[in-house]
């Protein structure tokens, strides 16, 4: 059980002249799962973006602590776990290679038991040597949950996690995410159906695109 | 932090083996610069003055041929997202700038063999100081180099946009770094050359200084 809890106070993001959301607040303490819904556009990945450190907000703040205690920027990163159609591992390296050298960047031991277990959960224990160039694109996204989940963090954020997955990846990626969701707080951003329903709480952005104050 | 950024440089090192990305366009560059400057020489007489200045043009315009892929590459292949997730910013810097520096180190002392062997006026007459002005400038350029591409990366048109913004950047290094290998060439003292290397010792220690305090902003979207 992880002692992990994301605060948001009065978060703002503008692109340009427009607006995305305004004055965002939210805390999360509990483990579980948790979602973020909108239409097309209405800022979901950019949301995600700002809550793992990787975009910058325009106004508010997102605090993560850990028993109580905030985690500094410069180590976020090794508390989150992060998948999305947009992240893109290294081709020219195999499966386990990318980890083997991930675990070496973040200055983690590499769990091999974990791995393993993780590569066999997503059906991929017989292609860890092979270079990711030659997988699939959903072989690809189930990868990358082993990426996000390799290193036992204690907040998951899946950006729309079932994209490119078959039906046996979906149940795959569900029994985990109720495994996972037990443990540490998972954040589910998207519009399918199947995946908000995991959720016990979800936030609208379209509820936010008002400015106020 | 350092551990980090070792493997961070060791992950764009096997990267390089296997893709080729850099090395190729560096080696082709030198290459065709030193053929180009062979053939258009003939049997003119070079005095040392150019010799100098043509050495340092070729170290610049090959580090523009390859040292932005330290950051290029990564925002073309789509894996800075992945980098984000992995390290804090100031791996990042030190694992691409330890990954530069031995690329300009490598690339410059194939430069200056070859100018050494096909060039009559290359005489190096006070070698202590050439190898000072060598590493120093190696290092600025790499710094340098590093930081630009960086800010270049995310551009629309990167090709233009390195050289364009390097050159002011880089001008006064490469100018002293001229002057300090003429006085190698004139066989001139260490103590008549310590005003060039102040010069290139304080470009050093600035740009080691503003990259890595610009860094963090550079890299957050």
């Amino acid at each position: 059980m992880s002692n992990y809890s994301l605060e948001v106070t009065q978060l703002t993001k503008y692109f340009g002249r427009r607006l995305i959301f305004s004055n965002l607040n939210f805390k999360f303490v509990d483990n579980g799962i948790y979602g973020v819904s909108g239409p097309n556009g209405s800022g979901k990945s950019t949301l995600v973006k700002i809550l793992a450190g990787i975009i910058g907000a325009n106004k508010g703040k997102v605090t993560h602590s850990i028993n109580g205690n905030e985690i500094i920027e410069e180590k976020i990163h090794n508390h989150i776990g992060f998948v999305s159609p947009y992240l893109v591992l290294y081709e020219e390296f195999s499966a386990e290679e990318n980890l083997m050298m991930f675990a070496k960047i973040r200055g983690v031991e590499y769990n091999k038991q974990r791995v393993d277990y993780l590569f066999e959960k997503f059906l991929l224990l017989k292609r860890k040597d092979d270079f990711v160039k030659t997988y699939s694109s959903g072989m690809k996204q189930r990868l990358k949950f082993i990426f996000a989940l390799m290193h036992s963090p204690q907040l998951i954020i899946l950006d729309e996690p079932t994209s490119n997955l078959d039906d046996e990846g979906k149940n795959s990626v569900y029994e985990i995410i109720r495994e996972e969701g037990k443990k540490n707080i998972i954040l589910i951003a998207s519009n399918e159906r199947n995946d908000l329903e995991l959720c016990s709480e979800t936030i609208f952005l379209e509820n936010y695109k008002q400015i106020t104050g | 932090m350092n551990s980090k950024a070792y493997n961070l440089f060791l992950k764009d090192f096997r990267s390089e083996l296997r893709t080729r990305y850099a090395i190729n366009a560096l080696a082709m560059f030198i290459i065709v610069a030193i053929s180009v400057i062979l053939f258009s020489i003939g049997n003119e007489k070079i005095n040392e003055n150019l010799t100098a200045g043509l050495f340092w043009v070729v170290i610049f315009f090959t580090a523009m041929s390859g040292l932005s892929r330290a950051f290029v590459s990564e925002e073309e292949r789509g894996t800075t997202l992945t980098l984000q997730l992995i390290a804090s910013p100031t791996t990042v810097f030190s694992g691409k700038l330890i990954f530069n520096v031995i690329l300009v180190f490598a690339m410059n002392a194939i430069i200056a063999l070859l100018y050494g062997t096909l060039f009559e006026d290359f005489v190096i007459k006070n070698f202590l100081l050439f190898l000072a002005t060598f590493v120093l400038g190696n290092i600025g350029l790499a710094v340098s180099s590093t930081i630009i591409a960086a800010i270049i990366a995310k551009a629309g048109a990167k090709g233009t946009l390195y050289p364009v913004l390097s050159f002011p950047i880089l001008l006064p290094l490469i100018l002293t770094c001229v002057q300090l290998t003429l006085f190698s060439f004139d066989g001139t003292s260490f103590d008549k050359s310590k005003f060039e290397l102040a010069i290139v010792v304080s470009y050093d220690v600035i740009m080691i200084t503003v990259s890595y305090l610009l860094f963090d902003f550079i890299w957050q979207e």
